[in-house]
């Protein structure tokens, strides 16, 4: 979809730009480097004073930010507004609650016309979540990159929706109520019921997908994807296709949020089809918006902050969201660039 | 399958694409004149629905619950139109939608704190109860069909109200050029407001009508704004023509779908796998006409280019 | 004759009752500045939008180096050696204007789908766009934030995106409006020199630098291009002093 190339209205240029746009602004490499040391430093602590309630927290806190880093690449780089990530995040969900109900109850998923067998092993887990979520994103991006403005923001809701439904008719994987999962599944050399560890493996992979991202972002690819989200004909002018640097952003982005889904479930060792709801899309969103638009660690951010909103508001008062839409109005209406924005100066430090 | 039970089906899903029109009017009608993709709308609904049930039950009268519905959801919606929708028309549609989704938070908690988690009833008076055997000896109940009757007068009205009065011209011209309108000396900031108004108002009316078939709860208005966004992209946005059109096509699959598709598949398989393979493509038939429709037309069928 | 570079054979298009473009021929060979030029609303923009992409003609061909391109899209009209520039600048306005060049050498190598390597640290791209930049003479401003230069800046960059793909021709759409006195001399300059490189279709308004520059002009009236020749034939052409220079000498 297109956005004006205003910067005012998307703040997403660097504020300084140094040379050949490379480094990033150095109070956003401080923040940063405070984000990801507080989110380390908040489960071992719990880890020492025996609260593993605070790690469980923090590992959400992590998982929803991989979703977020997810959406952000498509939402912040390519410029498209997905309302519907939690198509990716309810599919990474159920693959692992497919694969791990079909190895626990030693039933073949396919039995013809080559046989599938469920599997425990977290690598195999992911793996498939991503390939498939990559595949989904390939379906829904190619009909609604067709597509822009507020029809791809409709299209992409509605289809999460129908993941929705069809999740909640399905009946052999648990319709309405979803699936259970006894044990979490295995990683080769770990414990993964012990909190501490499970929480070292999502925030391993919080780096890595981090790392991903400010490569992809520096890369060829994303100084093209970039361009075309400021100005298509440009792109179109030096002879490039913005659809298919969009559609391939859009796996991307899909991929990396389905990989979440699939640790969240793990997380919870439950699948539902809340995890594919709109609400769902809408939250993922809100990590990214919360953080800031367009800078890597911004959904990082927003995940956190959502994380000890939820838990401090919802200590204060059952009807906790009215609060966070309060607050989420206000971020969209007075700060604009979100808590990246308001920290470190108004524009994204793109690089 | 008999033809009663088809034609029955039929008017049902006639029923729900006549309410589903009241809803994309008012999302379709914000969409054209303001530029704005609301997604509060779904709250506006079940505002309508709440006002409906509560006042109704107070008083005992249907009627006054519909007129409390459209007062209650008019008024909701100037107040947010006032507070906050003003701010968004200049912003992004990423804005508008964070904006819009903190709303529904807002609204939906809001709700389930002043009437709680449980979910309310709203009957259907006693004058409307009952069936009525229409030709060809379809019996169908009176309340579904001064649904459907309903809905067409109103629908009918909306064109009218476009096409003729001094009302529509502007809104049309609103459509068209911003600044025209503003030179002619029309108070913008006020159609908007009223635009804003009569959609939510429209909203309110169907959240309260499908309120006596369904229960009144929180949460009662996405999934129907989710379907009218399908709707309004089928139809074409800014369409009031495509959003009647979508809203009928809509209702009449996902009605029609669900009846049909498990007998279809029960041809083909055994009745218990027939039923759920057949309701979990019922499920996706609307969003697959839309997948269709947009195959060929990226705008709706309706929809400027 | 060589083969011409660019040949548009029998291109008409029409929206509605409004016909833009008339059974319009024109070609541009090799080592020319071939100038477009004509009265507002003569048709010229939705004649560079069927030649560069992005209008399909209802009829007629678009022929570039040998090959029928009607069929395809701008982007692969720029692959195959197509230079724009446009009439409003369009260009990605919160990247450096380094990047801007590096985008446009990107699109001369031909990929973009490589996801790892840090492109700003592509020393062969690099070189390729700060290049480009000295020849607009841009060198100084390369690390500025593009929605910073000026209106004759931006024509520069825009002039340099184009000069990084290499093309095999020039479609430059008005690129002396707004320019002023000073940097529209420059330009001429450096046009001057540019079609040694490739041959330019080059839309115009500045009459003085079409005269100066051209070797040939085409002239389009209402759709139709009524006359094509040398400077000294367009001059002498009672027609387009008719429908175009008498218009001009009217105004003046």
């Amino acid at each position: 979809m297109k956005i004006q190339p205003d910067a005012a209205q998307f703040p997403l240029a660097f504020k300084t730009v140094v040379l050949a746009g490379f480094k990033a602004a150095k109070p956003e490499v401080l923040l940063n480097a405070a984000l990801m040391l507080a989110l380390l430093a908040v489960p071992l602590w719990a880890w020492f004073a025996d609260e593993p309630f605070l790690i469980t927290l923090t590992t959400r806190a992590v998982i929803f930010a991989i979703a977020g880093v997810g959406l952000n690449f498509a939402l912040g780089f390519g410029g498209l507004v997905s309302l519907g990530h939690a198509a990716f995040f309810g599919l990474g969900g159920y693959v692992m609650g497919v694969l791990a109900y079909h190895a626990q109850t030693y039933t073949a998923l396919l039995d013809w016309p080559f046989v599938i067998e469920g599997s425990r092993s977290m690598l195999v887990i992911w793996l498939v979540a991503i390939l498939l979520s990559a595949l989904l994103a390939l379906g829904i991006g190619a009909l609604s990159l067709r597509t822009s403005g507020v029809y791809f923001i409709m299209i992409t809701l509605a289809f999460a929706q129908m993941l929705y439904y069809f999740a909640i008719s399905w009946p052999a994987y648990g319709g309405e109520d979803g699936l259970s999962i006894y044990v979490r599944n295995s990683f080769p050399g770990l414990n993964t019921m012990a909190p501490i560890q499970f929480f070292a493996i999502c925030f391993v992979l919080l780096i890595l997908v981090l790392l991903l991202v400010k490569f992809l972002a520096r890369s060829a690819f994303g100084l093209a994807l970039g361009a075309a989200r400021q100005n298509e004909e440009r792109v179109q002018a030096v002879g490039q296709m913005p659809y298919r640097l969009y559609l391939i952003a859009f796996m991307i982005s899909g991929s990396i949020t389905g990989l979440a889904g699939a640790l969240f479930a793990d997380l919870n060792r439950f699948v539902s089809p809340t995890m594919f709801s709109w609400q769902t899309s809408g939250e993922i969103m809100v990590f990214v918006i919360l953080g800031g638009v367009g800078r890597v660690f911004g959904p990082v951010a927003g995940a956190a902050l959502f994380i000890l909103l939820e838990h401090s508001l919802g200590g204060l008062s059952d009807y906790w969201h009215v609060y966070l839409g309060a607050i989420l109005l206000g971020v969209v209406l007075f700060a604009r660039g979100g808590l990246y924005g308001m920290l470190t100066g108004r524009e994204a430090a793109h690089d | 399958m008999s033809f009663t039970l088809l034609a029955e089906q039929t008017l049902n899903g006639l029923q729900f694409g006549v309410m589903l029109f009241l809803m994309a009017a008012g999302l379709t009608l914000v969409f054209g004149v303001m530029g704005l993709i609301n997604l509060a709308h779904g709250s506006l609904y079940m505002v309508g629905a709440f006002a409906a049930a509560a006042v109704a039950g107070a008083t005992g009268s249907f009627l006054l619950g519909l007129v409390a519905s459209l007062v209650c959801a008019a008024f909701a919606g100037v107040l947010i139109e006032v507070l906050v929708i003003r701010r968004l028309y200049e912003r992004d549609h990423l804005e508008q939608v964070l904006a819009t989704f903190a709303l529904i938070l807002i609204f939906s908690e809001g709700t389930r704190w002043v009437f709680g988690s449980f979910p309310l009833f709203l009957d259907t008076p006693a004058w409307l109860g009952g069936t009525v055997t229409l030709p060809f000896g379809i019996v169908y109940p009176v309340y579904r069909l001064a649904i459907i009757l309903v809905g067409l007068a109103v629908a009918l009205g909306l064109f009218w109200m476009i096409a003729r009065t001094r009302i529509g011209i502007r809104i049309r011209a609103g459509e068209n050029d911003r600044e025209m309108i503003a030179a002619l000396g029309v108070n913008i900031s006020l159609l908007y407001t009223f635009v804003f108004a009569l959609g939510a108002a429209l909203a309110g009316f169907a959240g309260a009508m499908i309120g006596a078939i369904q229960s009144v709860q929180v949460g009662m208005g996405e999934p129907v704004l989710i379907l009218a966004f399908v709707v309004i992209v089928i139809g074409g946005i800014g369409s009031i023509k495509g959003a009647f059109v979508g809203a009928l096509l809509v209702g009449l699959t996902e009605t029609l779908g669900r009846f049909l598709l498990p007998e279809f598949f029960k041809l083909l398989m055994e009745p218990s796998a027939a039923i759920s393979v057949g309701a979990s493509l019922a499920s996706m038939s609307i969003y697959l006409l839309m997948a269709a429709v947009l195959l060929f037309r990226p705008r709706g069928l309706f929809g400027s280019a | 004759m060589t083969e011409p570079v660019l040949d548009i054979r029998n291109v008409s298009k029409s929206f509605g009752a409004l016909v833009a473009s008339e059974g319009i021929n024109l070609d541009v060979r090799p080592g020319e500045i071939h100038a477009l030029i004509g009265p507002n609303g003569a048709g010229k923009s939705t004649l560079i939008k069927q030649i560069a992409g992005g209008l399909q003609p209802d009829s007629g061909s678009v022929v570039f180096d040998g090959q029928d391109v009607t069929a395809l899209t701008t982007a692969a009209r720029a692959r195959l050696g197509m230079g724009r520039t446009f009439q409003i600048s369009s260009l990605a306005m919160d990247y450096s204007v380094l990047q801007n060049v590096v985008l446009g050498a990107l699109g001369r190598r031909g990929t973009v789908f490589r996801f790892f390597r840090p492109v700003m640290r592509d020393r062969e791209l690099l070189a390729q766009a700060r290049a480009a930049l000295v020849e607009v003479g841009l060198e100084e401003m390369q690390n500025m934030r593009t929605s910073e230069l000026s209106h004759g800046q931006r024509r520069q960059l825009e002039v340099a995106v184009a000069l990084t793909l290499a093309p095999k021709i020039f479609l430059m759409d008005e690129p002396m409006a707004g320019l002023g006195m000073e940097g529209s001399r420059r330009l001429m300059g450096f046009l001057d020199t540019l079609r040694q490189r490739a041959p330019i279709l080059l839309v115009e308004h500045d009459m003085d630098a079409v005269f100066q520059l051209a070797d040939r002009i085409s002239v389009l009236v209402y759709g139709s291009i009524i006359a094509t020749g040398t400077v000294e034939e367009i001059r002498a052409n009672p027609q387009v002093r008719a429908a175009y220079l008498g218009e001009e000498e009217a105004r003046s």
